[in-house]
């Protein structure tokens, strides 16, 4: 069915270190004392808890329902007893706390009733597919954790061409993705099939890199025994980040998803292969997700996959594999070129923790970067970069704070694959820079807008301020209109003052100084022979500046 | 507890700057080896004090810009500009050229700008451009080859020239091939005629086409170790070939065949070498192949109608100032950007 792969530019070959983690089978880890479960373990609203503290709830048992459209609900990993409902350090690249549902486990790993819908999923509607995924909890186990329900929407116009199965698993280090294929194909197909039918999606590419033959092959038999229609295994060059939607999508069809789009918008779902796995898990038994496989590799006596509930706190898991080799330096989640590195231990693991990386200074081939050089404008980290940027003329302008240079050469388009770090012979931490100018243009546009508003505001005042000088300027006017009116319609009023003495003084008083304002009103006459047009002017001009007087003396 | 937490990605390649210009040298031995059977020891002197001058200036200037002398020291980057003066000097020029021409290298296009990195000009190409407008006799009296020669310059020789007593040697030295051929052409010989004098070789100059097919040979090497992109030289001799073909097809009596400038004076030593110095040269990949065209292009208008009779170090410099624009007109389309 493919042809061919196409290549992308870019990227580049990093040392495996898979072999670590691979040679013992995916063993399941042992429930700790206190699992931390945090409310926010995907991209979008944090979800709301729906228990009580010092309730008991059952494996399985909702805790925490879906805020929103994108958002996932939280489900209790074993049975136990609701601690407490608090913030908790959360593996976040920030080290901030975060609320979190504190479970004491009972021991007794008692499921809730599960109540799988009994129906085929061929027959079932692929928004009542979608809604089953939605209650499971499932989002993306790649790392990004986008609620997978949405992705199996494809919208109105939508139209999928083609599944991508990715499990292409391109950082170093990380081998969960690969177990999961070794030992679980037929669960993978089997969603694949599920996910297939939900997107109507025509054809199925299952994309593995090819330093995983084991994996490939497991698919590729399980696939010759339970054919599934349009479906292949195509093995992809290993290459960093092959692994990237963006450059797996671009491998293995040719086409770039356009800037600001979603593979939907070329007719394409990606779905890593273990949300796969866990979509079958949902639709097939109910089973909400509640664990996931994670690899811990590095520096750690006995490296392997385990199967882990959600909530195991990080040091609890690094002791279950025979603690560190040595004294811990780093402690990183996720692979070794997109994982951040945590400060401390005790946080737990997510729905979305592939990895977790111990470096103990044990290995010489991963040690933090040498002394940085000034850059050479060698072009390695742009020959390296998968999205064509300019890294070295991103670096300059990020060490000179221009930030509209900065987003003329386009920062915000870069992945932070790191790619061009890897490579750079200067040791330049380039990455870093182009996070903190991103933050810094962020910064800027939040100002910009802050002092947008408040200019809005400055302005709005002086309108105001100006309309109701205007207001009382008309009110004025019609008072004095009003009270000339009468002056003028007759002369009573005059003739009843003469009667009266002192308001005939009062009167003359007040014509005397009219007589004398109006000889103070006597311009100089400099202006003979003028155009209609400047006479007009000054007459104008005359008018006003009599007007201003007129409001400084009421 | 506190970790060291830093941002990633938190994997590095072992790769250096140092290493990168150790490569530049190693790719070098083939062309210096060569350039020592043929003609002569000279260079050899002439490289040892180039290096040596390099990194005193080098060490010089740092201190005095209050910079750390051990990480630039080791960067190598001295040494290589030291040793691509030292290769686009005549073998027989007395040591004074050599030394003066590097520490115009390192203290004024080099450090004065700022140092590794920063310098807007290939250093090597202005010393070596100070040097042949200052003393042009010097710079353009070059050794004959061994093919030649009578006499080959073996240590000793070569060591009392370095010195600067060559008036004591008769019949060493010579026009360059580019020179003759165009002194020659001035005269009313067609260029037929005058490629068959003694100092033309197998398909350029004898003797430097040999020493230019080393420096190949390095380049190569270059770029399958990706210290170099293929780019510049590529272009750069594509251009030259390019343009010599057009003029050589249009009339052969007046203008020399393309394999002919392609291999003789600094072109390939340029092309791999000197155009491709990453601090001063374009890094966009479309701007690498105008700039490396473009330089080739130059040599040609500078051989074949300018005032000397090699045009690499200005046509490199006149590029050098153009890379930034050059870069500016051809940033490459990110993905997704249509």
């Amino acid at each position: 069915m493919i042809a061919r792969l196409f290549a992308f530019l870019g990227g580049v070959h990093l040392p495996p270190f898979k072999d670590i983690s691979t040679s013992t089978p995916i063993k399941t880890a042992k429930l700790p004392e206190q699992l931390i479960i945090p409310l926010h373990q995907h991209i979008g609203a944090s979800a709301i808890p729906i228990i009580e503290v010092g309730q008991h709830v059952l494996k399985g048992q909702k805790i925490a329902k879906a805020d929103g459209y994108v958002s996932a609900p939280v489900h209790a990993p074993t049975s136990g007893r609701i601690e407490a409902i608090e913030d908790r350090p959360i593996p976040h690249p920030s080290g901030m706390a975060a609320p979190c549902i504190v479970l004491i486990p009972d021991g007794e790993d008692e499921w809730i009733e599960l109540a799988p819908h009994g129906k085929d999923y061929r027959q079932m509607d692929p928004s009542e597919l979608r809604n089953l995924v939605r209650q499971a909890g499932i989002v993306g186990l790649g790392g990004a954790g986008f609620p997978t329900y949405i992705k199996h929407n494809p919208g109105p116009e939508g139209h999928i061409e083609t599944l991508i199965l990715n499990g292409a698993e391109c950082e170093p280090f990380i081998t969960c993705d690969d177990m999961l294929m070794r030992e679980r194909p037929l669960e993978i197909l089997a969603g694949l099939a599920i996910i297939k039918h939900a997107v109507g999606a025509k054809n199925c590419i299952i994309a593995i890199e090819d330093n995983k033959p084991q994996a490939i092959e497991s698919l590729q038999n399980a696939l010759a025994t339970n054919p599934i229609e349009n479906t292949e295994v195509v093995s992809v060059p290993t290459l960093y980040p092959a692994g990237s939607e963006k450059q797996l999508i671009q491998t293995l069809i040719g086409k770039q998803i356009p800037k600001n789009g979603l593979p939907v918008h070329i007719g394409v779902v990606c779905q890593n292969v273990g949300t796969c796995a866990a979509v079958y898990r949902a639709i097939e038994y109910g089973e909400p997700l509640i664990s996931r496989i994670v690899t811990v590799t590095g520096d750690v006596v006995r490296p392997c996959n385990l199967e882990v509930p959600i909530g195991m706190p990080m040091d609890e898991l690094i002791q279950q594999c025979g603690s560190t080799t040595g004294s811990l330096r780093r402690l990183i989640i996720g692979g070794p070129m997109m994982g951040f590195a945590m400060r401390q231990t005790n946080i737990p693991i997510i729905k979305t923790t592939n990895c977790v990386l111990i470096d103990a200074a044990q290995n010489e081939k991963f040690q933090p970067r040498k002394p940085v050089m000034p850059c050479i404008r060698c072009g390695s980290c742009a020959e390296a970069c998968p999205v064509f940027l300019l890294p070295q003329q991103l670096y300059w302008y990020s060490k000179s704070q221009e930030l509209d240079k900065l987003q003329d050469y386009h920062v915000f388009d870069c992945i932070e694959c790191g790619c061009c770090d890897y490579v750079c012979p200067s040791q330049i931490p380039l990455v870093q820079y182009y996070r903190h100018a991103k933050a810094e243009i962020w910064k800027r546009e939040r100002e910009n807008e802050k002092s947008s508003r408040a200019r809005d505001r400055h302005e709005f005042r002086l309108f105001r301020l100006e309309r109701e000088k205007q207001e009382k300027a008309a009110k004025h006017k019609q008072k004095k209109a009003e009270l000339n009116q009468p002056k003028t319609e007759s002369s009573t009023p005059a003739d009843e003052n003469l009667n009266d003495p002192k308001k005939a003084a009062i009167l003359a008083a007040m014509e005397r100084v009219k007589a004398k304002k109006s000889q103070q009103n006597v311009q100089p006459k400099n202006t003979e022979n003028l155009t209609t047009t400047q006479q007009k002017q000054v007459e104008e001009a005359n008018e006003r500046r009599a007007a201003q007087k007129d409001n400084k003396q009421e | 507890m506190s970790l060291y937490a830093p941002s990633s990605p938190h994997f590095h390649s072992d790769n250096t700057v140092t290493k990168v210009m150790l490569k530049v040298l190693l790719a070098l031995v083939p062309g210096i080896l060569t350039y020592i059977i043929i003609f002569g020891f000279g260079v050899v002197y002439n490289i040892l004090l180039a290096m040596i001058t390099a990194v005193v200036c080098e060490a010089l200037m740092l201190s005095l810009r209050k910079r750390p002398l051990l990480p630039f020291l080791s960067d190598g980057s001295a040494l290589v500009t030291g040793v691509l003066l030292a290769l686009s000097i005549p073998p027989i020029a007395p040591w004074w050229i050599i030394f003066l021409g590097t520490v115009f290298a390192i203290v004024i296009a080099k450090q004065l700008y700022g140092g590794l990195g920063y310098n807007p000009f290939n250093p090597a190409m202005v010393g070596y451009a100070m040097l042949l407008i200052s003393f042009p006799l010097q710079m353009t009296t070059w050794a004959l080859p061994i093919t030649i020669s009578d006499n080959y310059l073996g240590p000793m020789d070569s060591l009392n020239i370095f010195l600067g007593n060559t008036h004591v040697f008769d019949g060493i030295s010579g026009a360059t091939p580019l020179d003759y051929l165009k002194t020659q052409l001035k005269l009313g010989m067609t260029a037929a005629q005058i490629v068959h004098d003694k100092a033309f070789g197998v398909f350029a100059g004898t003797g430097f086409e040999w020493v230019n097919v080393a420096f190949f040979v390095g380049g190569i090497y270059l770029i399958r170790e990706k210290i170099i992109s293929w780019h510049i030289p590529l272009a750069m001799l594509g251009g030259l070939f390019a343009i010599s073909l057009i003029f050589f097809g249009i009339d052969k009596s007046q203008f020399a065949s393309p394999i002919f400038h392609v291999f003789s004076g600094a072109a390939i030593l340029g092309a791999f070498f000197i155009a491709t110095d990453p601090v001063s040269a374009a890094t966009t990949p479309v701007g690498r192949v105008i700039y490396g065209a473009g330089i080739g292009i130059l040599v040609y208008v500078i051989r074949t109608w300018g005032g000397y009779p090699d045009g690499v170090a200005f046509a490199v410099l006149l590029f050098n100032l153009c890379a930034p624009t050059i870069d500016y007109l051809t940033k490459p389309k990110p993905y997704g950007h249509e």
